[in-house]
């Protein structure tokens, strides 16, 4: 009896060993475990076995039964990580074939340039806000320190609904709109659309954008607005972005200046984009002149404040090296998908 | 503002500086240097030769070849000019040297043209004698300069000498961008009184020196000012005996570099003197002066006026004239009259060197249509206090040039002195502002540099006259700042209470619209503001259409920018036409960008500006595209109602029977539809085009960011499928409005499955099938619960004649 377990055990064993197919595993599981399995058959003739002997060789079956489950359950183990490595081998693909795209539509670089611009502003504690595209004169120049008659008024080639009303030709009346109605401490940009008479070129549009930057507080210094600014540009432009301020003349800030930042191409040394000189112009800027203050309604003994106007249109053909400004305004697909 | 730096050295002598250094520093105290070009830029081994001999060249009847004298020996020259003579003195260039230009005048090139020597048919040239134009320039600023031929040089000139600096040409012309605030530096003078006070050298004025013979011009002329507002200074001093002949070539050099023409010793010191004082002057001829007296007064309406330019000018009352005894003789500030002007045959002249009112110069140029260079400087606002010693220079330069004998005396009427402007010395306000800590002693040094005193007695700045920019603290500490260095000031973040950086409630709903659109497929686009008004025939809008009452730019770039837009489907079909027609597939655009609504006309008030979400697309996708486009903007701003459609929007622009109306909690927020074929032919688009716009001020009061989470479902659904017939014109909106009403609390929702028109259902009505989906979030349904909340849609669509299918 013991012989024929063992025979039967090894048999099975070697059997399942030789396997090579999950469906042969099922075979050797019927033939040895099966209700007419050869192990089965063995428990079966067990009432030939003298009654002293039975535990004995119960245990041995279950022993040999234990064993070539066990062996089974290996084997098919193996079979199927064989089989799925068969199978994965047949699935290999050609992952240089195209991508499929979820063909999402994409920014206007204008738009880029003054999330940017919004990013920086909005992380130094200012409000974004906005203002009238169709003005009253009084904001676009009377309270800027620019009444009727003065030369600055010539310098801006402004559109005119009538004698009082025009399309603003700067961002700056919305300075005066919130001095007039926000006490300080302010601190704000207003980006947006202005408009000058100037015929559609490579380099001009009657209709472009600004973003204007306003700080009224008590204390607040010239040297806070270099340091602002300064802060802005290697924001932009990367870390290693110098600026140099010069003297300029705006109407409504006293003293102005306009700022120029080390070429982000050439990083000062000179090329096509800098026009050889190291330095481009991206903005002008000032104290908010006190006349201006007092015709808002602060007090400028209190208070001072600082101001500066960005032209957008400026970075963003700078930043992503756009030349020509015409290509803003046509919204060719091919253009706008670059960005 | 273009100027030599000779000249700018005559008032600052000791200025020492390569042309670079000069710009950089002179911007960066203010006077910016938009440029320079050095007129002797490719201009190489020039020398002064004297033509000692000339024989005629012995193959070409139309060449000679000169013997010339350089200084160092003699060298031949072959040469096809014919102006020279034996003894002549010209600019020589030797082998190996450069011109700038060719012979026949025309663009200069980049780098010059080199001259090597060779042979003209077979007899050596050792070099060329050089034209007006190979040196660069032509015979408007050389007018002694031949028509043709070599330009020869003055009989005194040293042979062997540098030729470029007879002529004048060693020099650098800087180009100056001046801001309007400093009237005093459109003048030589007042740009060398800021580069003596930038580099530290000593400034230097002209000596005036006294002028005139023992007459009294007041017993020639009389000058009345009728006008003192609109001109606070009128000088006037007299030439007689005037001999015209050109002026000095040093005199002529200067102008030329300041791009003026010469043309004659009067004229060119008239303009000498507008250059170095900024300040204009005109000459009348005595002679055609009637009652030899000049009145300043406005025009008359209606009055016109010839200029001494041949143009007739309309003339009204609010322009100021020159008149004489009885007629006009200028627009003042501006132009002379044709019946004063000085001609060659001038015997007396009267200079006048007035100061008239900017502004109205300004205007009066403007409903003239005459800039001139006077006017251009007077409608800065002048200094009155210039005119005097403006004048008396003008008859110093008169009687050293020889131009005629000046008439003792001046004629001065200045009613009104401008006063200096005085400013309280506060040094820690200046401070304060700059954020700096400057001595007072180094702010008053720096503002000494450029002639603000200060007066010790009543703690003043003191600002010259020529300063009318100075009138308070911070225009003091401007001047502080500018010359203690911009660049020395340092930088700080502002301090104090903090702000909360945040954008506003609009534009953040704005960006939700903007990834929406994007995640959807759409570019951003951008288009103007002002259209032609002939965008609303385009637009198949009816001619009575509220649309077409716009804004309307009174100066506009032309009609086709000529009102601001009330819709903006213009811009959205104008940027799909344009990528239409270069063939690019599959275009989706949108844009976010306001109309103008006036609140009435003529406009008296701002116009109603209406952000508009306006979203355009052909190629892929259909109606129900951009209306899912619609809903996923909705569903992100927090808009969680069902929103309806309304067919009867009454588009002109749209296809009649593909447009509807968006209402939203029972109002009306935009509209979508195909582009109406006729607009499409308008817009030259060939395919399909389908628009959304949204009124964002109507869209954000229902947009919210606030979310709430109300669980997930426990229990299970139970879903019905219905399928119907339905008679064409129902709208499957008015089964789902139905649904809505009749499903109970217990309705989760419902989705269509199948519509179908066609072939197996009865004219006149089509299949519509839908999966009804029933759940309660606290127990699971029982039967009867659906069965009669199903009743209840089934009598529902029996009421709208809806049968269901077999």
């Amino acid at each position: 009896m013991k012989e024929k377990l063992e025979r039967i055990k090894s048999e099975a064993l070697a059997r399942i060993e030789a396997s090579d197919a999950l469906e042969k595993l099922n075979d050797i599981r019927v033939a040895y475990l099966g209700k007419k399995g050869e192990l089965t058959s063995v428990l079966k003739s067990m009432k030939d076995v003298a009654p002293e002997d039975r535990p004995k060789i119960g245990q041995m079956v279950n022993e040999a039964r234990e064993q070539i489950e066990s062996k089974l359950e290996e084997t098919r183990g193996l079979l199927a990580r064989k089989a799925r490595e068969e199978q994965m081998k047949k699935e290999v693909l050609d992952v240089t074939l195209p991508a499929k795209k979820a063909n999402t539509g994409h920014k206007h670089p204008n738009t880029i340039a003054l999330e940017e611009v919004e990013r920086i502003f909005v992380g130094m504690g200012y409000e974004v806000v906005e203002g009238p595209e169709v003005e009253y004169d009084m904001y676009n120049f009377e309270k800027l320190n620019i009444p009727k008659g003065h030369p600055a008024r010539d310098e801006q080639d402004t559109f005119y609904i009538n004698e009082n009303i025009l399309l603003r030709s700067q961002t700056s009346p919305v300075q005066a709109r919130v001095m007039e109605k926000q006490k300080p401490p302010i601190r704000m940009i207003a980006p947006g659309r202005v408009f000058r008479s100037d015929e559609v070129d490579a380099t001009h549009s009657p209709s472009f954008h600004q973003i204007e930057g306003l700080v009224i507080d008590k204390h607040i210094t010239f040297a806070d607005l270099k340091g602002t600014l300064a802060e802005f540009a290697r924001e932009l432009f990367g870390e290693d972005t110098k600026v140099k301020f010069r003297p300029h003349h705006f109407p409504f800030t006293e003293p102005s200046a306009e700022v120029d930042v080390s070429c982000f191409k050439c990083g000062g040394k000179g090329c096509r984009f800098c026009k050889g000189s190291g330095w481009i112009e991206i903005l002008g800027c000032g104290m908010v002149h006190p006349h201006v203050l007092e015709m808002c309604g602060i007090d400028p003994n209190e208070y001072t404040g600082f101001a500066f106007g960005v032209g957008l249109e400026r970075i963003a053909l700078l930043k992503y090296e756009i030349d020509d400004m015409r290509l803003l305004y046509e919204n060719d697909i091919r253009f706008l998908k670059q960005f | 503002m273009n100027t030599a730096l000779s000249w700018i050295k005559e008032y600052v002598p000791d200025l020492d500086v390569t042309a670079q250094e000069y710009t950089d520093a002179m911007t960066l105290t203010g006077t910016k240097v938009e440029g320079f070009e050095r007129l002797d830029k490719n201009l190489e081994k020039i020398v002064v030769g004297q033509i000692t001999s000339i024989e005629p060249h012995p193959d070409a009847d139309k060449l000679i070849v000169c013997q010339v004298n350089i200084g160092t020996g003699s060298i031949q020259i072959v040469t096809g000019a014919h102006n020279v003579k034996t003894g002549d003195k010209v600019p020589v260039v030797l082998d190996g040297g450069k011109v700038a230009g060719g012979h026949d005048g025309g663009p200069l090139p980049e780098e010059g043209i080199k001259i090597k020597k060779g042979k003209l048919r077979g007899v050596e040239s050792d070099g060329m004698m050089c034209s007006i134009e190979e040196m660069g320039s032509d015979r408007n600023m050389y007018p002694d300069a031949p028509e043709e031929g070599i330009y020869i040089l003055p009989e005194d000139t040293k042979v062997g000498s540098d030729a470029v600096e007879v002529i004048g040409m060693r020099d650098v012309v800087f180009e100056y961008e001046i801001t309007s605030n400093r009237v005093d530096c459109y003048s030589v003078l007042g740009i060398a009184r800021e580069a003596a006070a930038t580099f530290g050298k000593e400034f230097k004025a002209p000596v005036v020196t006294k002028t005139g013979n023992n007459e009294d011009i007041n017993d020639y002329l009389k000058v009345t000012v009728e006008d003192t507002n609109l001109c606070r200074r009128y000088c006037a001093r007299m030439v007689k005996n005037i001999k015209l002949a050109p002026s000095p070539k040093w005199m002529q050099r200067r102008l030329a570099a300041s791009g003026i023409r010469p043309i004659n010793n009067i004229v060119d010191i008239t303009n000498y003197i507008m250059e170095e004082y900024g300040q204009p002057m005109h000459a009348f001829d005595y002679d055609l002066l009637a009652g030899h007296e000049i009145i300043v007064k406005c025009a008359k309406d209606g009055d016109t006026f010839q200029t001494l330019d041949g143009q007739v000018r309309n003339l009204d009352h609010t322009v100021l004239m020159i008149n004489d005894g009885e007629k006009e003789v200028g627009i003042a500030g501006i132009m002379g009259g044709e019946n004063s002007k000085i001609t060659d045959d001038v015997k007396t002249m009267v200079f006048e060197c007035a100061t008239f009112d900017g502004t109205n110069i300004r205007l009066s140029a403007k409903k003239a249509g005459l800039r001139t260079d006077a006017s251009g400087k007077y409608e800065k606002g002048l200094d009155p206090n210039t005119a005097e010693e403006a004048v008396n220079r003008a008859c110093q330069l008169i009687e050293e040039l020889g131009a005629g004998e000046v008439v003792g005396g001046l004629i001065d009427v200045y009613p009104v002195k401008a006063k200096e402007s005085r400013v309280k010395f506060e040094p820690e306000r200046i401070n304060a502002l700059l954020g700096t800590d400057i001595a007072p002693e180094t702010m008053l040094s720096c503002l000494e540099k450029i002639e603000l005193l200060y007066d010790k007695e009543t703690d003043e700045i003191v600002a010259p006259t020529w300063r009318q920019d100075i009138h308070c603290m911070a225009d003091v500490a401007e001047e502080v700042a500018r010359f203690y260095g911009y660049d020395r000031i340092g930088t700080t973040l502002p301090t104090g209470e903090a702000t909360t950086g945040k954008l506003s409630y609009k534009l953040r709903i704005e960006d939700v619209a903007r990834k929406v659109a994007e995640f959807c497929g759409f570019s951003e686009g951008m288009t103007y503001s002002f259209e032609s008004p002939k965008v609303f025939d385009k637009l198949n809008l009816p001619k009575d259409d509220g649309l077409r009452d716009t804004v309307v730019i009174s100066n506009p770039l032309g009609e086709d920018f000529s009102v601001m837009r009330t819709l903006p489907l213009n811009g959205m079909l104008t940027s799909l036409s344009t990528n239409y027609n270069r063939r690019n597939k599959n275009v989706r655009l949108y844009e976010l960008a306001n109309v103008y609504l006036p609140k009435s006309l003529p406009l008296t008030e701002l116009p109603d500006e209406r952000m508009q979400f306006t979203l355009g697309m052909y190629g892929d996708g259909d109606f129900y595209t951009m209306k899912g486009v619609v809903e996923e903007f909705f569903d992100k701003a927090g808009m969680h109602k069902r929103p309806h459609y309304d067919p009867e929007a009454g588009k002109a622009f749209l296809h009649p029977g593909r447009q509807a109306n968006i209402i939203y909690n029972d109002q009306v927020i935009g509209y979508l539809g195909e582009v109406h074929p006729d607009v499409l032919d308008n817009y030259k688009i060939g395919e399909k085009a389908y628009v959304a716009v949204l009124d964002m001020p109507a869209v954000i009061p229902f947009t919210s960011f606030d979310r709430k989470y109300t669980g997930i479902a426990k229990y299970p659904a139970v879903t019905r499928d219905i399928s119907m017939v339905v008679p064409k014109n129902v709208l499957v909106g008015q089964i789902e409005a139905m649904l809505e009403q009749r499903g109970g609390k217990i309705l989760e929702s419902f989705s269509l499955f199948d519509i179908y028109e066609g072939s197996q259902i009865l004219a006149g009505y089509k299949s519509v099938a839908y999966s009804i989906t029933f759940r309660a979030k606290d127990h699971t349904l029982e039967e009867k619960e659906v069965t009669s909340a199903m009743n209840k849609i089934l009598n529902g669509l029996k009421s709208m004649n809806i049968e269901l299918r077999a």
